[in-house]
């Protein structure tokens, strides 16, 4: 068993950078995700590991000092809150068409524009639908306990490198701002010595140069470059969805929810079932690639699927297209910092498929 | 056993130190434990609170809106919480600056003079933790060696020579409320 502590949300991630043996954090603060910074400050990541810790001068300089971390092969990290993201998603385009591994990870707040600092899950369609110009994805997990903050930090490098890609960790204010006990995985040494068939750390004698660029400026080679990274997604709907099914054996109703939605959704499914209503959750865990095939076949056995997000309405299109029409899918949530309480959500469900 | 706890107060009287407290205190137990805080810029005078649940089970939603118990330090938080409190559930509070007291008679009730008894001790600062050891004679779900451990876990080292004086202090809240019933 791994090491105990009690955490925030936001220091999980920090340490586990740390253990996952990345080589750099470049980053610039922003409530509520400022501890990640301050956590690797406060463990002098140079003394404990040789991890570079800087902070730059905007959130647009600290995505490109990923990107160029990134081309030379080094495990990159960067995070910050929805206004800082939208700044970095240049960079992520960029980074997608040049097929580069980074971690990024959005403490997601109310917008739009500056919004409010208080928890949020309305960066859903920036984070899955591309967000930056181009066709293109990130990959995108979603923590719903500190201990998945934690995990999903060296789950993300694994995918990014095997797939290099960027990819996001999607939280929110609850999971960064709260503690939880957490076991600790045990620290990765960096790699100081890898695959040179990409990077671009001066050519070698042995090798041609490596050129690191999302720009061709001939059609035919380009549309071929974006159809071998559309490849690549396809390859991650097939190998790397990830989910888990709650109270689902018996249903006649059934949530969709991820990261701190699905928490709240977990403790209505109590208070339901003391009432006889048989309601189980489903949790995305990667939003791209969404468990899409999993979702249409629990649809096929409940009489109605609420999708419960502190939004106005966003994952719910991916799971009405899930469910193609074969029963009602309706969405339920909070906005602009509010957050919806476990009665609250029986109450919604209820309301929209059982009292009408 | 499943205990949800809101404690709410101003901000700078030790309301979230109490809470991870208690949550240390719980981990060393092997309860799963969560702590929820407000946060932002209300935490600066303003009112500040934060929500522990102790339980032998994983725990679902880090937020609910009732609570088995309630530990209140100022009468904003006093009109707000003292409705979500589930029946038969606790409400313990300092009755400094407290002009409306308590109506429900659904809930146990227990007011002490934390700020007073702290300054008897001459550490009107530590008044939470009079507060925090009431509630642990109260109700008996962490051991008073665990809570001196999560004590010593969450101050830093820089202010370790104080723990005896916060240990006192818990102490002390819990011979008042011996005392009291």
């Amino acid at each position: 068993m791994g090491e105990l502590r009690l955490m925030k949300g936001n220091e999980a991630i920090a340490e586990a950078a740390i253990r996952a043996g990345a080589d750099a954090y470049f980053g610039y603060p922003i409530t509520p995700q400022s501890e990640i910074m301050e956590y690797l400050a406060s463990q002098e990541t140079h003394k404990r590991t040789g991890m570079v810790l800087l902070q730059a001068e905007s959130e647009i300089a600290a995505i490109n000092m990923v990107y160029g971390a990134a081309s030379t092969g080094k495990k990159a990290i960067t995070s910050s809150s929805s206004p800082g993201i939208s700044l970095k998603m240049e960079g992520l385009s960029y980074m997608a068409g040049s097929e580069l591994p980074c971690v990024v990870v959005n403490v997601v707040r109310g917008g739009p524009g500056l919004g409010t600092i208080q928890p949020s899950q309305a960066d859903y369609f920036q984070a899955t639908k591309g967000g930056g110009h181009g066709d293109y994805h990130l990959i995108v997990l979603a923590p719903s306990s500190v201990q998945e903050m934690s995990d999903f930090v060296k789950l993300g490098f694994e995918l990014a490198f095997k797939y290099r890609n960027p990819v996001m960790i999607l939280s929110d204010g609850v999971i960064g701002q709260m503690m939880e006990k957490v076991e600790l995985f045990d620290p990765i040494p960096r790699v100081t010595e890898f695959d040179q068939s990409w990077v671009a750390t001066g050519k070698t004698p042995d090798r041609e140069r490596n050129i690191v660029t999302s720009l061709d400026l001939d059609p035919h080679k380009m549309e071929q470059h974006n159809r071998d990274i559309m490849a690549k997604y396809e390859r991650m709907k097939k190998e790397d969805v990830r989910y888990e099914e709650v109270d689902c054996d018996d249903i006649d109703y059934l949530f969709v929810a991820y990261g701190s939605s699905a928490r709240i959704c977990q403790k209505a499914i109590k208070l339901a079932r003391e009432e006889g209503i048989r309601v189980g959750l489903i949790r995305p865990i990667t939003l791209f690639p969404f468990p899409t095939k999993e979702i249409a076949h629990l649809g096929d056995r409940v009489k109605g699927i609420l999708s419960v997000e502190l939004n106005t309405g966003q994952m719910v299109e991916d799971v009405r297209l899930a469910i193609n029409g074969k029963v009602q899918v309706e969405h339920y949530g909070r906005v602009g910092g509010v957050i919806h309480s476990p009665i609250e959500l029986l109450e919604a469900l209820k309301k929209t498929f059982i009292t009408k | 056993m499943n205990e949800e706890i809101i404690i709410a107060g101003f901000g700078g009287q030790g309301v979230l130190s109490m809470g991870k407290i208690l949550a240390y205190s719980g981990i060393m137990q092997k309860m799963e434990v969560s702590w929820m805080p407000s946060y932002g810029p209300e935490m600066r005078g303003g009112t500040a609170n934060v929500t522990v649940i102790l339980s032998d089970e994983r725990i679902s939603s880090p937020i609910v809106n009732q609570y088995d118990t309630a530990i209140i330090l100022n009468q904003q938080s006093m009109d707000k919480f003292e409705p979500t409190i589930k029946p038969g559930g606790l409400l313990l509070y300092d009755n400094n600056g407290i002009s409306r007291h308590p109506e429900r008679t659904d809930i146990t009730v227990c007011q002490i003079e934390a700020t007073k008894e702290a300054a008897k001790m001459g550490s009107s600062r530590t008044f939470n933790m009079v507060v925090l050891g009431a509630y642990i004679k109260l109700k008996p779900l962490v051991k008073l060696e665990n809570v001196i451990t999560g004590l010593e876990k969450s101050l830093p080292e820089r202010h370790h020579h104080l723990i005896p004086l916060n240990v006192d202090s818990i102490k002390r809240g819990m011979e008042l409320v011996a005392t009291q019933n």
